[in-house]
C-alpha cells in the first residue's frame, strides 16, 4: 500500500492505496464518486473521463498513484442539484442526453475545451469530444449543446 | 437530470451488503466437447467461494429456446459459459476464472452459411436433423412469379451480404442477484432490456415460479435490442450463484466479454432475381434470404418473418415470391438489434434498385418514383393503400425529400481523386410486432396520489430512448395537468402484468396506447368527482390547466387538487390499470398474405459522400432523413432518435464488422471494433412528415427503428455512385472501397 494525497473536486483527499489500483477504481470504490464509468477499460470509449491538472484523461488508464499531488475534477465537481453548470443545463435543454452513460465524460471533455478555448469552432468541439463515444445521440445534439454554451446561449 | 450530474445509478453503480462477485469461464473453442472441468486450482484461491457448473443449476439449464445457462457437454461458440467462479472480490473472481482448467475435445466447426448447408456438415445442435433453425422459414407469395418474369424485358440477378454488427452500447452488461431467503424471493437488478423475458428465464433456471422473481431495471446505458439473451443468461448465473452462496452476487461483463458473448445484428445473404420492363416497371421479384443465426437462436424466427414481409421494398411489384430461413453456425449469434433485419433488407433491396436503374440508364430517383407504392396499390401482404386502406405517403416523400435536399446526380466523370456521390434509400416499416407472435398487447397503470402527484407504470421500459417523457406527456395531456405532477418509477415486474418486450418500436405505439387508455379511465373518474362538486353532468366536463369546468358554463369551475382531495375524502379511487391489445391479426403464414402489421411508417434518406479513391476513405458530408411519424408528439425527441439512428447506420455502412477467424472473435473492444465518433458525423437534416395515421396515441408512430434502417443503404449507394464500383457486401470499409475486396475477411490468424 502507498499513501497518496490529491485534490478531488476542490477537496483534499488522503488515502492508502494498492500500487496497481486504477484511478477509476479509486474514484468509484474508495471515494464513491460513481459518475465516471467503465465502458471499455482500454481508454477507447471515454466514459471514465476526468479532468486531471487541466487535461482530460481516461481514468481507466491512469494509476491512482500517478494522481498523487494532482488536482482532479469529476462530474460530481460540476454544479449541484440547486444550480447546474451551464453545460449540464444546456445538455438537458438540447436533448443531448439519451441513455446518459457517456454524458459525464462528454460534459467533462466539453468543460475542459471551454476552459481553454471559450469560443471554439464546431470542428474544435467535435475534436474535443472525439474520445468520448456515444451510441445513442449521433453526437449532433451534444455538439449543439456545447456550441450554445460557447456562444453564451444557455437557454432555449 | 441525474444523468448530467453523474448521480444517475446504473447497475454497476449499485452494491449490496455482503455482495460477492462472479466471473464466467468462457469456452476456448468454437466447437468442442467438454471432457473435464478441473476447478481445484480456482478453489485454492482464498477469496474464491464457489465454482458453479451446470450440475449446480437447480431448475432448467436450458432457457430461451435452447440457450444454456452454462454449457455442460459441448461448447458451440467461443461465448459459451462453461463455469462460473464466485469470489469476494472482482479481482479474485477473475483470477479464479483463469485458474479453472477445462479439457476439450475439438470438433470441426461450422463457420458460415455455406458450411452450415454443406451436405455432411457437422451439426451445431446434435439433437436436430440439420443446421437449419426450426421455425425460421417464412415465405410470401403474391401474384404469378413466372408470368411476371415472362412478361419482363430483362432479368437482373444479384447477391448481397451483410455482416455481424455489434450494438456497442457504451455500458456493458451488468446484473446483480439479491436473494431474500425469508420468502424465497429473488430480485435482479440489471441492465436488461426486457424484464419480463428475464423474469421467465431466471425463474426457470431456479425452478421457481415467475412470481418469486422480480426484475428491477436501473438506468440502462443503451441497449438497441441487445441487452437481452446475454444479459439474461448472466442474470440466471448470478441468481444461481446467489442461491448457492446465500449472498448477493454481481456479474459485471468487461467490454471483451460483452462483445464475445452477446447478441449481434444477424448477417443475411440475399439472392434476388428481378424481372423489369424497359420503362422501369418492376414486374416480378424472387428473393431468397438466409440469416446466419450463430450458435443459438431466440430471434431469427421473428427477424425472418419481418424480413419476409419487407424484403422486396416499398415498391409496387405485382408478382413476388420471398423465401427466408436461418442457419446455426459455431459463431457469435444473432439477436435483436435496432431495425430487426430491416437495415440488412434495405441495404440489399436499395442496392438492387440502384443496380436496376444502372441497367436501365435511369436516374435512381426516377426508378423509385415510378415504382413507389401509391394509393390504390396493395402492399406485399395484400393490404390496400389509399382510400379505404392505409396511408401511402411514399410518392410525396420522394418528391419532397428530393426537393429539400436539392437532389441532382453529380456530373460524371469527376476530376481528381476525391469523388462525390449521392445515394438514395427508401423504406417502409410495419409498425409494432404485427403478426410476428400473435397479438401485440401491453398494460399501463395510472394512479392519482393524495398529494395530486400521478404515478404511472408501464409494462414497457425506458432504455434511454425517451419513453418516460413520451408517456408522461401523454398522461399530462389527457388529464390536463402539469407535467411536473407525473412520477415514473423504473419498471418492476412485480407491479404490472407481463406486457411483452420493449422492442419493435412498440414503445410509444402500443405502450402509449395503453397509457392513453389508462389516463382516459382516470380522467373519467376525476370528472365524476368534479361533477359531484359542481353539480354538473360529468359527461359535459373537461379538464384544462388543472381546472375542471363545462365549456357551456366556464365560470363554474373546480381545481384538480380540490377534486383529488374530495376523491380521497369520500373513498373514490382515482386509478386505472388498462390494457391495450391489437388483437390477433388475420394473417396467412403460408402465403404471407393478410394483415401483417396494422400500419406502416414510410421514409427516405438521401446521403452525400466524398470518397478518396486513393485511400478508400469515405467521408459522409450531409444527409436528409425523412420520416412519416403519423403525428409528431415530440419533434425534438424524433430528431434525437433519427440523428442517433442515422449514425448507427453510417457505422454499419463503412466501419463496423465483427471480424472472426475460425470462429474466434478478433474485434473485441473499441480499438478494433470502430464505431463513429463526433468527428465522423455528417450534417443531418430531418424532415418530419405527418400523415394523419390514426393508429398510435395521438396518431403518433414510432421512429426509433426507421431512423436507422435506411442510412446504411443510402451511404452504400452514394459510395457506389462516387466510385462507379458496387460493393455488394457490407461494410464498405477502406479495403473494399479501395481494393474491391476485404483483406482480413478470410484471415486465419487467431
Amino acid at each position: 500500500m502507498v499513501p497518496i494525497t490529491l485534490q478531488v473536486n476542490g477537496q483534499e483527499v488522503k488515502a492508502e492505496i494498492a500500487i496497481h489500483e486504477r484511478l477509476l477504481d479509486f474514484l468509484r470504490n474508495e471515494l464513491k464518486l460513481l459518475g465516471a464509468k467503465e465502458g471499455c477499460g482500454h481508454g477507447e470509449c471515454g466514459t471514465c473521463t476526468v479532468i486531471m491538472d487541466g487535461q482530460v484523461v481516461n481514468s481507466c488508464l491512469i494509476l491512482a498513484v500517478q494522481a498523487h499531488g494532482a488536482n482532479i475534477t469529476t462530474i460530481e465537481g460540476l454544479g449541484n442539484t440547486e444550480e447546474l453548470h451551464p453545460l449540464q443545463e444546456s445538455f438537458i435543454e438540447h436533448g443531448a442526453v439519451q441513455c446518459g452513460y457517456c454524458t459525464p465524460g462528454m460534459i467533462l471533455s466539453a468543460k475542459n475545451l471551454l476552459d481553454k478555448n471559450p469560443h471554439p469552432t464546431r470542428k474544435e468541439i467535435q475534436r474535443s469530444i472525439s474520445g468520448n463515444l456515444c451510441r445513442c445521440t449521433g453526437y449532433q445534439k451534444i455538439v449543439e449543446a456545447i456550441e450554445a454554451v460557447a456562444e453564451g446561449r444557455k437557454g432555449r | 437530470m441525474s444523468k448530467v450530474t453523474g448521480r444517475a445509478r446504473f447497475a454497476d453503480d449499485l452494491s449490496f451488503h455482503g455482495m460477492l462477485f462472479a466471473s464466467t469461464v468462457y469456452s476456448q473453442h468454437p466447437h468442442a466437447r467438454i471432457k473435464k472441468v478441473d476447478m481445484s486450482k480456482a478453489m485454492d484461491i482464498p477469496e474464491v467461494l464457489a465454482v458453479i457448473t451446470p450440475d449446480d443449476v437447480p431448475g432448467s439449464n436450458g432457457v430461451m429456446r435452447g440457450f444454456l445457462v452454462l454449457a455442460g457437454e459441448k461448447v458451440k461458440y467461443v461465448g459459451d459459459g462453461v463455469a462460473l467462479v464466485v469470489a469476494k472480490s472482482e479481482t479474485a473472481a477473475r483470477k479464479g476464472r483463469d485458474a479453472v482448467v477445462v479439457d476439450y475435445e475439438p470438433l470441426p466447426p461450422v463457420l458460415s452459411i455455406d458450411d452450415a448447408l454443406k451436405s455432411g456438415a457437422s451439426l451445431v445442435h446434435e439433437d436436430k436433423e440439420d443446421n437449419i433453425i426450426s421455425k425460421s422459414r417464412y415465405q410470401l407469395k403474391k401474384g404469378d412469379l413466372e408470368r411476371g418474369f415472362a412478361e419482363a424485358d430483362f432479368i437482373v440477378e444479384r447477391t448481397y451480404e451483410t455482416q455481424f454488427v455489434a450494438h456497442a452500447y457504451i455500458e456493458p452488461e451488468v446484473v446483480i442477484a439479491v436473494p431474500d431467503f425469508n420468502q424465497e424471493f429473488m430480485t435482479i437488478y440489471g441492465s436488461i432490456q426486457n424484464p419480463f423475458s428475464a423474469r421467465a428465464a431466471v425463474a426457470a433456471a431456479l425452478g421457481w415460479s415467475v412470481g418469486q422473481v422480480k426484475i428491477v431495471q436501473n438506468a440502462v446505458g443503451g441497449t438497441f435490442g441487445g441487452k437481452d439473451e446475454c444479459a439474461i443468461l448472466n442474470a440466471c448465473r448470478a441468481a444461481i450463484a446467489s442461491i448457492k452462496t446465500h449472498r448477493p452476487v454481481k456479474l459485471s461483463l468487461s467490454r471483451e466479454e460483452s462483445m464475445v458473448e452477446g447478441p449481434k445484428r444477424h448477417p443475411y445473404r440475399f439472392n434476388f432475381k428481378v424481372g423489369v420492363k424497359k420503362d422501369g416497371s418492376i414486374l416480378a421479384m424472387k428473393s431468397e434470404l438466409i440469416a446466419q443465426g450463430g450458435a443459438y437462436n431466440n430471434k431469427a424466427q421473428f427477424t425472418n418473418w419481418r424480413a419476409s414481409i419487407h424484403a422486396t421494398g416499398p415498391y409496387n411489384i405485382p408478382n413476388i415470391e420471398t423465401r427466408v430461413f436461418g442457419v446455426y453456425t459455431n459463431t457469435i449469434y444473432g439477436g435483436a438489434m435496432r431495425g430487426f433485419s430491416s437495415p440488412q433488407c434495405i441495404f440489399a433491396q436499395e442496392s438492387l434498385m440502384d443496380e436496376i436503374a444502372q441497367e436501365l440508364d435511369m436516374d435512381p430517383l426516377e426508378l423509385r418514383r415510378k415504382n413507389a407504392l401509391s394509393p390504390g396499390h396493395t402492399l406485399p401482404d395484400g393490404q390496400l393503400l389509399g382510400e379505404g386502406g392505409l396511408p401511402a405517403p411514399l410518392p410525396d416523400i420522394i418528391d419532397n425529400t428530393a426537393r429539400k435536399f436539392k437532389y441532382s446526380k453529380p456530373a460524371q466523370p469527376q476530376e481528381g481523386s476525391v469523388k462525390k456521390g449521392i445515394g438514395i434509400a427508401c423504406g417502409f416499416r410495419g409498425a409494432g410486432l404485427g403478426a410476428e407472435a400473435g397479438a401485440d398487447a401491453t398494460g399501463a397503470i395510472v394512479t392519482v396520489q393524495s398529494d395530486g402527484s400521478i404515478t404511472i407504470v408501464s409494462g414497457l421500459t425506458d432504455n434511454g430512448q425517451g419513453l418516460k417523457v413520451a408517456f408522461s406527456q401523454i398522461v399530462a395531456e389527457v388529464l390536463g395537468v402539469s407535467l411536473d405532477r407525473i412520477v415514473y418509477p423504473t419498471t418492476d415486474t412485480s407491479i404490472i402484468p407481463d406486457g411483452g418486450p420493449t422492442v419493435a418500436s412498440r414503445g410509444v405505439m402500443i405502450g402509449g396506447r395503453a397509457m392513453e387508455k389508462a389516463a382516459l379511465e382516470v380522467k373519467k373518474k376525476i370528472l365524476v368527482v368534479a361533477g359531484e362538486i359542481l353539480q354538473l353532468d360529468p359527461e359535459k366536463l373537461t379538464i384544462e390547466n388543472e381546472e375542471i369546468f363545462s365549456p357551456d358554463n366556464p365560470e363554474k369551475r373546480v381545481s384538480y387538487m380540490d377534486v383529488v382531495s374530495r376523491a380521497y375524502a369520500t373513498g373514490q379511487m382515482l386509478a386505472a390499470l388498462s390494457w391495450f391489445s391489437t388483437g390477433v391479426p388475420e394473417f396467412d403464414y403460408e402465403t404471407g398474405q393478410g394483415k401483417s402489421y396494422p400500419t406502416y411508417s414510410w421514409g427516405m434518406v438521401i446521403t452525400e459522400v466524398e470518397v478518396d479513391t486513393e485511400t478508400g476513405l469515405v467521408k459522409v458530408n450531409r444527409a436528409l432523413s425523412t420520416h412519416d411519424v403519423g403525428t409528431a408528439i415530440n419533434p425534438a425527441a424524433i430528431k434525437g432518435q433519427v440523428y442517433g439512428g442515422y449514425v448507427m447506420g453510417q457505422g454499419m455502412a463503412v466501419l463496423e464488422d465483427i471480424e472472426q477467424a475460425n470462429g474466434f472473435v478478433k474485434s473485441k473492444n473499441f480499438d478494433e471494433y470502430l464505431i463513429p465518433t463526433a468527428m465522423d458525423i455528417p450534417d443531418i437534416d430531418v424532415l418530419i412528415v405527418e400523415t394523419g395515421d390514426t393508429y398510435g396515441p395521438f396518431g403518433g408512430k414510432s421512429v426509433g427503428e426507421p431512423g436507422t434502417e435506411m442510412a446504411a443503404a443510402s451511404v452504400a449507394n452514394a459510395i457506389a455512385q462516387a466510385t462507379g464500383r458496387r460493393i455488394r457486401n457490407l461494410p464498405c470499409n477502406l479495403e473494399r472501397v479501395f481494393l474491391g475486396y476485404n483483406l482480413t475477411r478470410q484471415g486465419t490468424a487467431r
